[in-house]
Formats: C-alpha cells, structure tokens, sequence
C-alpha cells in the first residue's frame, strides 16, 4: 500500500514562540483510516491546518498523493477534503450555492446529480434551499461534510467531527466514513472519543505537546497495550484481602464484595488459575466473574502521562 | 488560471449583493437626488457656471466617482473580511487557488458592484441635469479602472482589518475627506493659490480631474497625470496583494 500522505520533520512555531508541532513525521497509507488521539492543545488541529495549507509550516516537509504541499499546492489540495473542527458558514448562503460554490473553488465543473446524491446521503435534501443560519447545529456539521466532499476528496480530513453531536448524526457520519473508505478514500480523523478512534480506525496515532507518540494499528496496539481486569463478586463481604492473597495485589471494591485483579494478557502467565486456587483455598465462596479488556482511553491516558513524567 | 475558481468566488460574491439589491439600487438613488437638491440647487444658484458648464452637470463626475471610489472599497473589504470573521476563509486557504485568482473574484465582483452604483447614479443624473461625455472611451475606462483600483484597496483593507471599526476606519477618516477635498464639487482652480498646490498632493484629485475631462473636456491636471496616477495607484494595490498573499500576513498563520 502506498502513503498517501508523507509528513516530514515538520515543524510549527508561532510569532509567539509557541511551538506547535515539533518534528512531525507521519505518513498515512491510501485508502487507510487514521484516528489522530491527543488532549486539547496537542497540535491536532495544527498538523492538518498545516497540511491543508491553512497554516505556514516552519520547517519540514509534506506530500499529499506524491505531491509537496508548497511547491505543487494545486496538485496536492486538490486532493483534500477538510471538514473543521468549528462551524463555519456563510450564514445567508443556502445549503445548495454553498456546497456547489465549494466545489468550484476547487475547479470542478458544476455536478448537480454528484451534489444531490451527497445531500441525499447526509439527509440534507429537504434542507438544500435553506440558508445556513435556519439549521440546527447538527445539520450545520452535515453541510460542512458535503462542502468537504463535493470535489471529491481523495484525502479527508475531519477534525473532531462528531463532537457535540447526537448519537443519529454520529452513526451517519461513520456510514459516511465507511462508505468513503470503500472507494478508497484516505481518512485521518482526530478525535476525543476514543471509542470512535477504537471502532472505525485502522490504525491509531497518539499526539501530545506537538510529538508523535505513537503510531500502530488499532488491533496490534490494543493486544500490546492491552491490560485486562478480572473483577470477582464474592459471595459473602470481606473486611481485608487475607493475607494469602497479598501477592497478587488484589484491591477491593463494593464494600468487600467485589475483587479486583489486573492481568496482562501477554505475560506467559497471567496467574488466574493460580488465583482461582488460593481463592478457594482461603475459604472465599465466588458469586461471579467477570473480565474486562482496558480501553484505548486507558492506553492514552497512561501514554500521555508517561510523556509528561518524561518532561518532568 | 483555476478559472473555475474565480467564477466561483465572482458568482458568490455578486449573489451577496443581489440579496439586497433593492437596496443597492435605492440608496445610491435617494442619495444623488440628495445632492443634486442639496448642491445642485442650493449651492448651484449662486454658482452659475464653471468652466463654461452648469454647476448641476459639474459635480456629476465628482458624484459619480465619490460613490464607485466608496463603493468599491466598502464591497471588496467587506467580501474578504467577512469570511475572516466568520471563519469561512479557510475554505479559500485550502482550495487550489493563488492569490491572483482569489483577488480577480473578490475584486472583480466588488468592482462590478461599484460600476452598477456608478452607471445608476449617471442615469439619475440625466434626470436633472444635461449630460454630454465628450470623451466616452475614456469615461468608460476611467470609471472602470477607478472601480477596479478602489475594490483594490479596499481588499487590502480587508485584510488588515481585524473588526468591524478597522473596516470603517480608513474609508470614513481617509478617503471620505480626500475624495471631499480632491474637486468632487468644485474645480480646484476656484481654490486660493496656496491650497491649490496643497490639493494636488490629493491622489484623489487626478483621478476625479481625469473623469471629468472625460465628460467636458475640462481638467484640473493633465490628462496624462491622471491617467498615470490611477495606473500607479493600481500597482501599488496589487503590489500591497502580493506581498499579502506572499507572507500570508494576516491570513494564514
């Protein structure tokens, strides 16, 4: 598979001195979906801007189809899609000028069956002879995705699409993304949900302070990362975790009623059966059992602080 | 050239004053109805004639270009600072297109609005005053290029303005009293000798001398003066642009 995007070394520093991106190397495979994670201020929405040529970058390079996003611009943004974090309409446009006017920015002549299908598939249809200031929030997001979409894009990117959105309009904008992505539609997604990145991405990159922390597939991070938690609901409360027990560093919970024990799933043991063992053997009678797999929520946070610790 | 594009921006920015195209029609004709009860019949009738010309047809090119020198600057800086202000530039940022293109749609369609202004007034005009353009080639290509050269600068000020008084600022305290003081209503040889020599470092003078030579054949400073301040006056906007587009100063970060 080839990369569709190739970012190199690239750098981003304000009039102010803040750096924004500090040497960002990322390259994005055609066809792929990529969640970018990172907390707010984590140059998220930077390193599309910069991409995108919103913003000037300092240093570095970028590559959009084979393209250098300064010296062959016209090649490479023709190329994407940019769906913004914050909504931005012209108020007193209708929905129709609106997105046919975004497609001839792009030097696409007009298609009038390409837009209506794009309104159909974002139910925006009943509203395209409306103007921007009479739609919800909701369809406002719609609008900006269709703006995106009409020059068809072969790179998409959506920055926090789906924040503060309903969960309908959520569910239509991942069928939207699963569509785009089976013609072959490269989509890099930065987001604060992590369960969105964890369900739609192929692969995952971490941001933080302006630095790639990590870039893996979704699966292979999740089975590398990944701890699970055995929570076991005794039948009778326990005041203490008897002292035969202390090895496993196992916490209560409920009043007692439940125990908590952390595993990882690739350790050549993960010690449950011996656990079941010494549970039996101290006397304490099992109600239920569950496991549960650590989110990528967890593998973030704990990346994250990992770096600030680091800093530290 | 992503021409495309240009038609693009043109057709979104000409389809903002059609919105309210009433009122782009009403107003420049309430207000040269205004002047003409105002100037050419108060002022007008202790002023019998200037140059040989009623006073009442006089002022008519003054008219003419203070509305298409406002106009078009007021349509150009509010078509790019409106996107600004509303976020849509990004748009602009990161579509296929360079600065040139960008300019020739802002501009050229702030620039159409202010020439429809211009013939409006020049029609209502007629109705009461007899007007005769000695030169029409000339007028033509005068009121365009003033059209054009002001939706420059107005773009310009677009740009620079980081609100809504920055954008009145520099047509309301700079332009207004130039294109007042730069022989709109009078000839400037009426003036004492002293603010004579003052007014002609008015650019506004030159452009102003220059139409009306193209209506009676009457004019201030040489027709070639003018016609090289107006060119000048030109280039320096679209040198300003470059130099815009070129740093992104003010537009990209």
């Amino acid at each position: 598979m080839t990369d569709m995007v190739e970012i190199q070394n690239l750098a981003k520093r304000y009039e102010s001195g803040f750096e924004a991106l500090k040497g960002v190397s990322l390259n994005i495979r055609e066809g792929e979906i990529l969640a970018l994670l990172g907390p707010n201020g984590a140059g998220k929405t930077t390193l599309i801007s910069t991409v995108c040529g919103i913003t000037l970058p300092t240093d570095g390079t970028i590559k959009v189809g084979g393209f250098d996003t300064i010296t062959q611009y016209r090649q490479a943004r023709s190329l994407i899609g940019l769906v913004p974090q914050e909504i931005h309409l012209e108020p007193f446009e209708t929905v129709w000028n609106a997105v046919n006017y975004s497609r001839g920015l792009f030097g696409k002549k007009r298609n009038t069956k390409l837009v209506e299908d794009i309104l159909r598939k974002l139910s925006l249809w009943d509203k395209k002879d409306s103007r921007s200031m009479e739609l919800s929030g909701g369809m406002k997001r719609r609008v900006l995705i269709a703006k995106a979409l009409a020059h068809e894009p072969r790179v998409l990117f959506l920055d926090e699409p789906t924040a503060g959105v309903d969960v309908e309009l959520r569910r239509d904008m991942w069928k939207v993304v699963e569509d785009l992505r089976a013609q072959g539609v490269t989509i890099i997604l930065t987001t604060h949900y992590i369960e969105e990145a964890e369900a739609i991405a192929d692969r995952i990159g971490v941001i933080n302070k302006g630095q790639i922390l990590l870039v893996e597939e979704t699966g292979a991070l999740m089975k590398r990362l990944g701890k699970k938690t055995l929570r076991i609901e005794l039948h009778d409360a326990v005041a203490a975790i008897p002292e035969a027990l202390a090895s496993y560093g196992l916490t209560l919970e409920d009043a007692g009623q439940t125990i908590v024990y952390d595993y990882d799933t690739n350790a050549e043991r993960t010690g449950i059966v011996r656990l079941m063992a010494d549970l039996a053997e101290a006397g304490l009678v099992l109600r239920d059992i569950q496991t549960k797999q650590n989110s990528l929520e967890d593998i973030f946070v704990d990346l994250v602080h990992k770096q600030q610790e680091g800093a530290a | 050239m992503n021409l495309t594009a240009i038609w693009s921006i043109y057709r979104f920015e000409m389809a903002r004053f059609f919105r309210t195209l009433t009122q782009s029609f009403v107003s420049p004709v309430i207000s040269t109805s205004l002047y003409f009860v105002v100037f050419g019949s108060a002022i007008g009738s202790r002023i019998d004639q200037v140059d040989g010309v009623s006073y009442g047809a006089f002022i008519v090119p003054g008219l003419v270009m203070l509305s298409v020198m406002m106009q078009g600057i007021s349509n150009a800086s509010f078509g790019i600072y409106f996107p600004k202000f509303i976020g849509t530039i990004y748009e602009l940022l990161s579509a296929p297109i360079n600065f040139i293109e960008i300019v020739i749609g802002f501009v050229g369609a702030a620039a159409t609005k202010a020439l429809f202004i211009g013939v409006v007034i020049l029609i209502t005009s007629a109705l009461f005053v007899d007007l005769t353009i000695a030169h029409p080639l000339a007028m033509v290509a005068f009121l365009v290029l003033t059209c054009v050269s002001f939706a420059l600068l107005g773009f310009i000020l677009g740009i620079w303005a980081r609100n809504f008084e920055q954008l009145q600022l520099v047509p309301l305290l700079v332009v207004t009293p130039l294109v007042f003081l730069g022989g709109s209503f009078y000839s400037i040889s009426m003036l004492p000798p002293f603010w004579q020599t003052v007014t002609l470092f008015n650019p506004v003078v030159y452009l102003i001398s220059g139409f009306r030579w193209s209506f009676y054949g009457l004019a201030d400073v040489p027709i070639g003066l003018s016609l090289l301040a107006i060119a000048g006056f030109t280039a320096l906007c679209l040198g300003v642009i470059w130099w815009i587009f070129k740093t992104g100063w003010r537009i990209r970060s």
